[in-house]
């Protein structure tokens, strides 16, 4: 793992001794009134920096927030009521739609639990497939995240040059499997189509000229004074704490903790590729920023890794109880078209038993806990959000800072509001 | 299959290779705190809590706690049998993992289930009003159980004076300015004290 | 939209007179510029307001549209964009926001949740804004793609070029909530949000 370390000088320490934010008092003279009242503010639901439909309701004491209390469920969509009424490819659609900013991956994770609960191993073709869809999600989504933190922090342009970013993989996406965003790409056993031929050119092409933009967004903010200023030493948390309160993906490996679900339980054989795992130092705001900035160029470089290896094959397990028998065979033989009527009509059954998997979404890790009794709708379908549980950290890194390093805490959590109320 | 776990009534194997303990829900903290602190075991991450209700009457809810071990790259699942028909109710581990604090909310706001000793034992996803019910539970039905109309009506009705808790309005010292009834409805709903089930069905 | 406008001959007189009717030309007037400039209010929820910021963005932009400066507080927003779905805990919020925009005020609702409450028919989600605020243009798909968006915005614009100041009818006056606190009646709501299609059972398969 190669160290890389960023040295700064800045004129004006935004930071104490004890490495708290400077405090800015509301007025100069010490007494009785509107210096010590603190304030209730409301910030939300409808706000542009808070990445979503999030409310914070802060106590503040001048500048400096005193406390800060989330409250959450604006986007409470039932998503786990309503997996107990569909079979488990009717969920896939429904899976796009918690993690919209990376679809593909949260299609590959739900894949992956139904597949270990009913006990279907997929193809190699598949797998390598799943591994592109991972790995597109993730620069995707840390795209996101990178033009919204900078937006938020007041540097408008690298939105642009990400969201440029994100239309080259949201035409490979469109290309494969006809959606934009709303992907719905795996299916139980395998995936809803194979790619197409002019795909590997173009996505070959992407992992070209993708590092050339993610230098430019270098060169433009990790060395720049404000974006610095602003967060360095801002929502500093230390590693067991990041262990103690259950984050997981960029924001406890910038704490420090080596942990990386594609390195320590690997599945779609992660074990095979060759890429690091990106470790922070301080657990800062600006730890956050470098390790989803170095993730990119090695979401790159495994990307380019899969193109290479990717084999021929089928796509779909063959296993006619789990998978559609094509529309020519179904037309024509009687037993495909049997097959066919049990598994759009009654769904595929899975046996009774649980099984959970996780796997490493851009914003952490995403679990999905599947309880079967047998039938073909899940009796609880349970996501593990990682949003949610990183966003659980948000008071404890806000308090002693100020309002403006509140957005900016807010921002380096990376939530997807879909995630974190479902 | 047995197991050192404290307090652990049995042990199986999970379709996809986990250990799965059932303890006694008296003794959970006990059990827990064993695995968290014993050299050996370890368990200092907390992956997940949930709980599920089957479709088959007769079965217990099942609190389920998904626990971790960096260190020894291990996992364990955890589950807590609870009578439907008797008290819902289970010791909070929020004092070992602080993760424990939103997701033991999300189970009391989805399934209410009360977690003894949660600092603050509130609905999380659903406004703290909420009359309709516990969502996940397996009698609640797909569409709620009020008209739709009635549904947004409640909704728009929602006073928001009413979303901030009792204890953000004490930091604005504007408790004092809410009417009566909305001051007992919001002390009913907090600190661990389940409002009554609606009536109406 | 036909504005009628004739030179007149008139005999000894310089033939350059243009007349038009006076409601016209303050409509064409006013209407043009409300069209041409309207500044979206974006009350994004869901994965719809990603499409939204993609549409915001180089390769689609809107601001070729008019659409420059998205306003972030109401009190200075003509449209109110609707993207992504909306449960009831956040109803109150829109209608608040949309009580707080000042007239003249539109809403386009953007994608099928925000239309109809979508793929989400249960407890949790209100069956489409239309039973909150009034809604000027439906953009359906999910999520619409930014071409769909633009047209709906485009489809917007001929919506207010064919108003007027001067008819009541055409015009749209503030709708506020009766006194039971709904926009529309309790049986309209029920009769739109009927479930339809997706499967409410969990015992049967379908």
């Amino acid at each position: 793992m190669s160290k890389r370390t960023v040295e700064l000088e800045l004129a004006t320490p935004g930071v104490d001794a004890q490495g708290r934010a400077a405090r800015v008092p509301l007025t100069a003279e010490a007494g009785p009134g509107l210096a010590e009242e603190h304030m209730l503010v409301n910030i939300g639901p409808q706000h542009p920096a808070t990445h979503g439909v999030l409310r914070l309701v802060v106590e503040l004491d001048g500048e400096t927030v005193v406390r800060c209390i989330p409250h959450l469920g604006y986007l409470h969509s039932g998503f786990e009521k309503l997996g107990e009424y569909r079979h488990y490819n009717q969920i896939i659609p429904l899976t796009d739609r918690t993690d919209y900013l990376s679809p593909m991956a949260n299609n590959v994770g739900f894949a992956l639990a139904a597949e270990k609960l009913m006990g279907i191993e997929i193809t190699p073709r598949c797998t390598v497939l799943r591994v592109i869809a991972c790995e597109m999600s993730r620069i995707i989504s840390h795209m996101v995240w990178l033009g919204t933190t900078s937006i938020d922090l007041g540097a408008f342009t690298p939105f642009l040059w990400a969201f440029q970013e994100r239309e080259r993989i949201y035409d490979l996406q469109e290309m494969w499997t006809g959606a934009r965003l709303t992907t719905s790409l795996t299916r139980v056993g395998g995936l809803m189509a194979d790619i197409p031929d002019t795909f590997v050119a173009k996505l070959r092409e992407f992992t070209r000229t993708f590092p050339k933009t993610l230098a430019e967004i270098d060169r433009v903010l990790t060395r720049n004074a404000v974006w610095a200023g602003r967060t360095q030493g801002v929502g500093t948390l230390s590693a067991a704490e990041a262990i103690n309160h259950s984050l997981s993906g960029p924001m406890l490996r910038a704490s420090g903790v080596a942990y990386d679900v594609r390195k320590d339980k690997p599945y779609l054989g992660y074990e095979t590729y060759d890429f690091d795992v990106i470790v922070g130092e301080h657990g800062d705001v600006f730890d956050r920023y470098l390790v989803r900035l170095e993730e990119c160029h090695q979401s790159n470089r495994i990307l380019q890794q899969a193109l290479d290896r990717l084999p021929d094959g089928p796509i779909n397990v063959d296993d006619p109880r789990v998978i559609l028998p094509s529309k020519t065979r179904a037309m024509s033989d009687m037993e495909a078209m049997i097959f066919h009527f049990k598994q759009v009509m009654e769904g595929v059954k899975a046996p009774v038993g649980e099984a959970y998997v996780g796997i490493e979404n851009p914003k952490g890790e995403l679990g999905t806990y599947l309880v079967s009794d047998g039938t073909a709708k899940p009796v609880r379908w349970r996501i593990r959000p990682p949003s949610f549980i990183n966003l659980s950290a948000l008071p404890r890194m806000a308090e002693g800072h100020l309002l403006s390093d509140l957005i900016a805490i807010n921002a380096s959590v990376d939530i997807v509001m879909g995630e974190v109320d479902r | 299959m047995t197991t050192p776990v404290p307090g652990a009534l049995r042990a199986e194997v999970a379709r996809d290779g986990e250990t799965i303990v059932f303890v006694a829900p008296d003794r959970l903290l006990e059990a827990m705190t064993w695995l968290k602190e014993t050299p050996g075991q370890e368990f200092d991450y907390l992956v997940d809590v949930t709980a599920v209700e089957f479709r088959d009457r007769e079965r217990p809810l099942e609190v389920v706690y998904f626990l971790r071990s960096l260190k020894r790259r291990a996992d364990m699942r955890i589950k807590v049998e609870l009578d439907a028909a008797g008290e819902l109710a289970v010791d909070s581990v929020w004092s070992l993992w602080h993760g424990a604090d939103w997701l033991e909310r999300e189970v009391f706001d989805m399934f209410g289930i009360t977690f003894r000793g949660h600092p603050d034992l509130r609905r999380i996803l659903m406004w703290e009003t909420y009359a309709e019910g516990y969502p996940l539970r397996k009698s609640f039905p797909l569409r709620g159980r009020f008209s739709r109309a009635e549904q947004v009506r409640q909704a728009l009705n929602t006073n928001p004076e009413a979303n901030y808790s009792l204890e953000e309005l004490a930091i604005a010292e504007a408790a004092g300015d809410l009417p009566e009834d909305m001051r007992d409805r919001l002390r009913r709903g907090e600190r661990g004290v389940i409002p009554d089930p609606p009536t109406t069905v | 939209m036909k504005h009628v406008a004739e030179t007149k001959e008139v005999s000894g007189q310089s033939p350059n007179y243009l007349v038009a009717k006076f409601q016209d030309l303050v409509n064409w007037a006013v209407n043009s510029s409300r069209a041409n400039s309207l500044w979206p209010m974006p009350f994004g929820t869901a994965c719809c307001a990603i499409e939204f910021m993609a549409t915001a963005a180089s390769r689609f932009d809107f601001a070729r549209f008019g659409m420059e400066r998205q306003a972030f507080s109401p009190r200075q927003a003509d449209v109110l964009i609707c993207a992504g779905r909306l449960p009831f805990k956040l109803a109150p919020v829109i209608r608040r926001i949309y009580d707080q925009m000042p007239q003249p005020k539109w809403v386009i609702s953007m994608g099928a949740c925000a239309s109809t409450g979508g793929v989400f028919d249960n407890y949790a989600m209100v069956q489409g804004i239309d039973t909150i605020v009034p809604v000027d243009v439906y953009v359906p798909g999910c999520p619409p793609r930014p071409e769909g968006l633009l047209y709906g915005i485009l489809l917007l614009h001929k919506k207010i070029k064919g108003e007027s100041l001067f008819d009541a009818v055409k015009r749209r006056d503030e709708q506020p909530l009766d006194d039971k606190g709904l926009r529309l009646p309790p049986e309209t709501i029920d009769e739109i949000s009927e479930p339809f299609g997706n499967s409410v059972h969990q015992f049967r398969s379908s």
